[in-house]
């Protein structure tokens, strides 16, 4: 007896919608129960970005988040809420290149000093940005961060964090290529790719997305182009090191 | 040292009156993060009792030996030894720190006078030697009193050195250290009731080892997907059956227990049972998955059973069902409502482990607050009783405590919104044979005793 979903989520929010009962997919038409559902999304984005902290997060809680994410698009989904933004393919390019780079060199270089917030104030892809968080100075970025992540952003907003959650998804889904681990077969790089993919990080390798995002999953197998030489070069680096330990 | 109430089988829960004995830890309001115990455990006789921190030290306290002066205080537990089992590391290939947090000890069988223990960070476990020391050579031919050696020309008579009495030292030192064996977070490890194997268990893979090899362990078992972008599942505890050597269970966080032979095959991914109970489709939220991860599992004395602690609950189960637990007890069925909220501060995350009575007559389990749960499974009455510094006083009688869910508060009731949710009982022991427990409230450890009658 009760509703079973207020009952998840705070008890003032529940008082209002009160008056929906019986299964969840009931409950889909009132605009609370659908923004209580948003907000308990965006709150699990800001969780999963949040991960990256000195110590290797906790792999449990990121994937019961994770999977309370993907239980709030399928239910989305079969609800027709869920909208996916096309990618803009020319305006991805530079941000993405920058995010593959740091994600194939966070394991060589030192922790740099904190690098500038990148300008988010037109919520193109927050799903990339909060990436860059990533690296060394999480705290650094984390507040102009969190300001992305409030409830009452703008509807550009919102848009945008489907586009990011639409990514994670894709990658979820999608193989990454194998040939990242093959480079770094003495070192398991598992635990790089769940956290690239919980930041939507990971190039698919399904065209329409731009030639940046390819740039990370072709550093690892042979580079058509000159653009991932210096990818390559780190990698080099990596290598060194794990021959020499 | 059976003591006046112990041997036997005493029932745990309400039948007995349980008293403070001691706490142990510092009285401060401001808890330094390394002081957080992050582990208890009593040895296989209960006269040693060790606890892990945060910052990487193991304590371990021995009971005193009962006093004929004062028979109504019974063996208290005092400092026997004191060291730094792990450090900081830093992995410098994915620019991450590694805990030094002390994540589960556990105690070997005792064989000779020395005391062995296995400890364990989120990397590498280590078995420690805890030896006393209580005699001195004096009179060495090759060296001084103070330990300089002598001029072996200066040396015109032998003697014998004699052993004499000295100050009792325990010293601990690192016997093996079992490392690189794990890619991913260690969340357990678990004696063999063979004596001369263990397992440890991370996220993704159980490890089996040898306590005498440090350099090879055997994969048993391995859920990593092929594809990470396919991991909804990790492994939360892991657990040896207590007498048969060659099935161990461990658990996950979507609720289910997997029972495995080794005898079938070297990799154990394939169950020899597997336990899940059905979901309650009227209590279905986003939550359910959440509260549903397994974060303890502990097989009973007997090796009858098992029990599985869950968010909300704690089940038992019969290890010849593996439909659905024979018992389940709810541990704060008030935090149902309050899920979003618990989500929102990541308690809802909290690894709350149980426990048996010596007996297995009674069960264990801490909530917030600093309240924990003790429920009888024989009279079938449960108690929630706190770990206080007001409740302090010797042998002072535990008062069950009680949460007001709504209405009208009574008096000595509290309401749900006032419990202090950073006080948090997640570590809890039960001494093998007699009524007395362990309970870690962050940083102070509380002994209790059932009133000795």
């Amino acid at each position: 007896m009760g509703t079973m979903f207020a009952r998840g989520l705070k008890r003032k929010s529940a008082e209002d919608g009160e008056d929906v009962e019986g299964g969840l997919a009931g409950t889909q038409a009132t605009p609370s129960y659908s923004l209580q559902r948003q907000s308990l999304l965006d709150m699990s984005l800001v969780k999963l970005q949040l991960c990256h902290m000195l110590v290797e997060p906790n792999l449990c809680r990121s994937v019961l988040i994770a999977n309370t994410v993907r239980q709030i698009q399928e239910e989305m989904t079969q609800d027709g809420t869920w909208r996916v933004v096309a990618p803009q393919a020319a305006g991805r390019a530079p941000l993405d290149r920058l995010v593959s780079t740091e994600i194939l060199c966070r394991s060589v270089r030192e922790q740099e000093g904190e690098r500038p917030a990148p300008d988010v104030g037109d919520g193109r892809m927050p799903g990339l940005v909060p990436g860059l968080s990533a690296v060394p100075s999480a705290q650094a970025l984390r507040s102009p961060q969190s300001s992305l992540w409030e409830v009452d952003s703008s509807r550009e907003n919102r848009g945008g964090f489907q586009k990011s959650l639409d990514q994670i998804f894709e990658t979820l889904e999608s193989k990454t290529p194998g040939s990242v681990e093959e480079l770094f077969s003495d070192v398991d790089s598992s635990y790089y790719d769940l956290d690239a993919v919980l930041t939507g990080m990971v190039g698919s390798t399904q065209s329409g997305h731009g030639s940046g995002l390819q740039a990370f999953t072709s550093a690892a197998t042979p580079p058509p182009g000159s653009s991932c030489r210096s990818d390559l070069g780190e990698l080099d680096h990596a290598v060194e090191i794990l021959v020499e330990t | 040292m059976a003591g006046a109430g112990g041997g036997g089988c005493p029932a745990g829960g309400n039948d007995l009156q349980w008293c403070f004995s001691q706490v142990k830890g510092a009285v401060d309001e401001d808890v330094a993060e390394a002081d957080i115990i992050s582990t208890v455990e009593f040895n296989y006789s209960g006269d040693l009792l060790a606890t892990g921190d945060k910052g990487g030290r193991v304590v371990i306290f021995q009971r005193e030996q009962e006093n004929k002066s004062r028979p109504h205080s019974r063996g208290e537990y005092n400092v026997y030894s004191t060291f730094q089992s792990h450090e900081p590391e830093f992995d410098y290939l994915k620019s991450l720190e590694i805990e030094e947090k002390i994540n589960k000890i556990r105690w070997l069988p005792q064989q000779n006078a020395a005391h062995f223990l296995l400890s364990t960070n989120d990397k590498t476990i280590k078995l420690w030697k805890i030896s006393e020391r209580d005699k001195r050579a004096e009179g060495y031919n090759l060296k001084d009193e103070d330990g300089r050696l002598r001029d072996p020309f200066r040396i015109t008579a032998l003697r014998v050195p004699i052993l004499k009495p000295m100050d009792l030292m325990v010293e601990a030192s690192p016997r093996r250290i079992f490392a690189n064996a794990h890619t991913y977070h260690i969340n357990s490890i678990s004696v063999n009731s063979d004596h001369e194997t263990y397992l440890s268990a991370d996220d993704l893979r159980i490890n089996l080892w040898h306590l005498e090899i440090t350099d090879r362990s055997f994969n048993i078992v391995d859920i990593k997907p092929v594809n990470m972008e396919e991991l909804t599942e990790v492994i939360t505890a892991a657990e040896f059956h207590p007498h048969q050597c060659n099935v161990f269970v461990y658990s996950s966080s979507k609720g289910t227990i997997r029972l495995c032979d080794m005898r079938s095959s070297a990799l154990c991914d394939r169950h020899a049972k597997f336990f899940e109970e059905p979901e309650d489709p009227s209590s279905r939220s986003f939550f359910s998955e959440i509260i549903s991860s397994i974060s303890d599992v502990k097989f009973s004395h007997s090796g009858r059973y098992m029990m599985t602690r869950d968010y909300l609950s704690v089940k038992v189960w019969d290890l010849n069902m593996e439909s659905r637990p024979v018992e389940t007890h709810q541990v704060h069925e008030y935090l149902r409502s309050k899920l979003c909220s618990l989500y929102e501060n990541d308690c809802i995350f909290d690894k709350f482990e149980c426990c048996w009575s010596g007996s297995d007559s009674a069960i264990m389990t801490g909530s917030y607050n600093n309240f924990f749960r003790m429920f009888d499974r024989t009279t079938r009455r449960d108690v929630t009783l706190e770990a206080s510094r007001e409740n302090s006083k010797p042998r002072a009688s535990l008062k069950p405590r009680k949460v007001c869910t709504g209405g009208k508060r009574k008096k000595d009731e509290i309401s749900v919104d006032s419990l202090d949710f950073n006080k948090k009982i997640l570590h809890t022991a039960w001494h093998p044979a007699e009524n007395i427990i362990a309970v870690a409230a962050t940083n102070n450890l509380y002994i209790f005793q059932d009133k000795v009658n």
